[in-house]
């Protein structure tokens, strides 16, 4: 499928939804529909399994990864380069994995004026198994977090309901009453409902996006 | 049962701790273990608990051994540097016979080393994590589940033995995401009759304290303690083995690294190598009746560690030099990989030990 209309997307949502799994998704399908894309790792916040993990991968696919100076070091003093701001302002198709929550989202913030020029689209990302979100209403407070603290507002929902490993079409199925109603509550369309490659949904859900799962544990990842 | 959730390893610490009925936490943050004291911090306040961050590492311990003399369930979380900070404390703790739980999400060293996941602190965590003669319960999961199951463990062992107890965790446990089933929540009988909390005039004063001016007393003390510990590493030994019963070559690994060896194990196993797995859950006390149950059928023994080769030291005395016992580790913040792992287990049963 076309993914992404507009020339910037932003990913943001609570800590462990799947951003920056989908964010990767997102980058590999459109590179492989030809498209030039940058991604964005935006995450100051969290040092383990973040995009910039996944350089060699994404480089590979012709995809160029902008992330903090010092990401994957053992230096824990984040900043954030300024091709970045450049990235965001022209140039080719660009997706930015935010961090979690208002806290991850804060950095964003920076490049608010950028963004509003660039007309973005923002995704929400939701997970009904993530602990501390798995009520609608408490979904929908951090989504109101992270747009204060980002000074942006969300465009559309992803879906992205998973429990890891464990997922399978129940898994699912189970999810989309609380996708529903997060987009009730706030207004927004859901843009799709994700599902690992190889978990077939029979058409029970409109709107689909098959992921390819890449955030792994060292011990997961095969040719290790 | 509840629902299974997706849990960060830190965020599952604190919430575990919660529902075993620790209603005070004194910290101070420190990556990658932040997302503890930052949890804490959200729900303590909800629950009629205590968060306190502390002017440093330093006054966090003593803020629990406080609270723990007075008959609370406490704890404190910390990374590497911060548990070197603790240490002076640990051993009063240690020294007054009171019960708390500190986690160790450990991170790269020496010094102020990196933020990247580590087990550099065996040594500290199971022999000498402070000064004086003296022990603590020391867990090492290797799931965010058994992070959350051992919790609950430690503190009521704690209790139990009014000893301090220790969760040996590291960065990749702390951060990384799994599905887990959160326990029901408990309040745990309160019958600390030796706490100081307040005798209402109804039996004399309760006195929680490490200084002792006649050595003798002293002595005995230590003494009476060491029976304690004996009695301990009769009962309280702890391990889970995987394919070892036929194993030619047995892997010791706790913690991440285990997950890396449990890889390296079928790896292995597919190549037809009889491999398995032995991984303790306690590392204080260390297992070592698993070990010396595969003694005998064992060719080798290989211990996997994200150090410069601690564990393998227990390996050695419990093997007592009947079979060969290799190591292999990656330290610094690197992770090993289950295919470096299988390549030692292939040079083992190549005959080169």
């Amino acid at each position: 499928m076309t993914c992404l209309e507009k020339r910037v997307t932003v990913v943001c949502g609570h800590y462990g939804t799947g951003k920056t799994n989908l964010s990767i998704n997102l980058a590999l399908d459109c590179a492989g529909e030809g498209e030039k894309v940058t991604l964005i790792d935006m995450d100051i916040v969290n040092p383990y399994f973040r995009s910039s993990d996944y350089v060699e991968d994404l480089t590979k696919a012709g995809i160029k990864v902008l992330g903090p100076n010092f990401a994957n070091s053992n230096l824990d003093t984040p900043s954030l380069p300024a091709s970045i701001g450049n990235a965001i302002e022209e140039g080719e198709k660009v997706i930015i994995d935010v961090g979690g929550d208002d806290a991850g989202a804060t950095a964003l913030g920076v490049y608010s004026r950028k963004l509003d020029s660039s007309g973005p689209e923002v995704i929400y990302v939701i997970n009904r198994y993530r602990s501390q979100t798995t009520e609608p209403e408490e979904a929908v407070q951090i989504l109101r977090e992270i747009e204060n603290a980002a000074h942006i507002k969300a465009d559309c929902i992803v879906n992205n309901s998973h429990l890891k490993d464990l997922t399978d079409a129940d898994t699912i199925l189970r999810s989309v009453p609380f996708a529903d109603r997060v987009s009730q509550l706030t207004g927004l369309p859901i843009k799709f409902t994700t599902a690992p490659v190889g978990v077939d949904l029979l058409n029970k859900i409109p709107n689909m996006y098959p992921v390819r799962v890449c955030v792994k544990t060292p011990w997961e990842k095969a040719g290790n | 049962m509840g629902e299974k959730v997706l849990m960060k390893g830190n965020e599952a610490i604190a919430e575990a701790a919660i529902a075993a009925g620790c209603r005070h936490f004194f910290g101070y943050p420190i990556t990658p273990q932040t997302e503890v004291a930052a949890y804490m911090s959200k729900r303590m306040p909800k629950i009629g608990g205590v968060y306190l961050q502390a002017e440093s590492e330093v006054a966090s311990i003593n803020m629990v051994l406080g609270a723990g003399a007075a008959g609370v369930r406490v704890m404190t979380s910390t990374s590497s540097p911060g548990i070197s900070l603790m240490s002076e404390g640990i051993s009063y703790i240690a020294g007054s016979d009171v019960p708390c739980l500190i986690v160790n999400v450990e991170r790269g060293g020496p010094g102020l080393g990196g933020i990247q996941p580590s087990q550099s602190d065996y040594f500290q965590a199971t022999k000498a994590t402070g000064h004086g003669d003296f022990h603590m319960l020391v867990f090492a999961p290797s799931t965010v589940q058994e992070t959350v199951d051992l919790i609950s463990d430690a503190f009521d062992l704690g209790d139990k033995y009014r000893m301090p107890t220790m969760i040996l965790s590291d960065g990749l446990l702390g951060q990384m995401m799994e599905p887990v089933v959160l326990p029901e929540p408990k309040d745990p009988t309160d019958n600390k009759d030796w706490a100081a909390k307040g005798h209402q005039g109804k039996r004399p004063h309760n006195v929680v304290n490490s200084l002792y001016i006649e050595p003798a007393v002293l002595e005995k003390l230590n003494i009476e303690r060491f029976e304690k510990y004996k009695k301990i590493k009769e009962t309280e030994q702890r391990a889970e083995e995987y394919l070892a019963d036929d194993a030619d070559i047995i892997l010791v690994a706790f913690g991440a690294s285990s997950r890396v060896a449990h890889s390296a194990v079928d790896m292995a196993r597919k190549q037809g190598i009889k491999a398995g797995l032995i991984r303790p859950i306690t590392v204080w006390p260390f297992p070592e009746k698993f070990i010396k149950k595969h003694v005998d059928h064992a060719k080798a023994f290989l211990s996997v560690e994200m150090n410069m080769g601690q564990m393998v030291e227990d390996v050695r005395l419990t093997v007592a030099e009947k079979k060969p016992v290799k190591f292999f580790g990656r330290t610094g913040g690197m992770v090993p990989t289950p295919k470096e792992v299988l390549a030692e287990i292939v040079k083992i049963n190549g005959g080169d030990c």
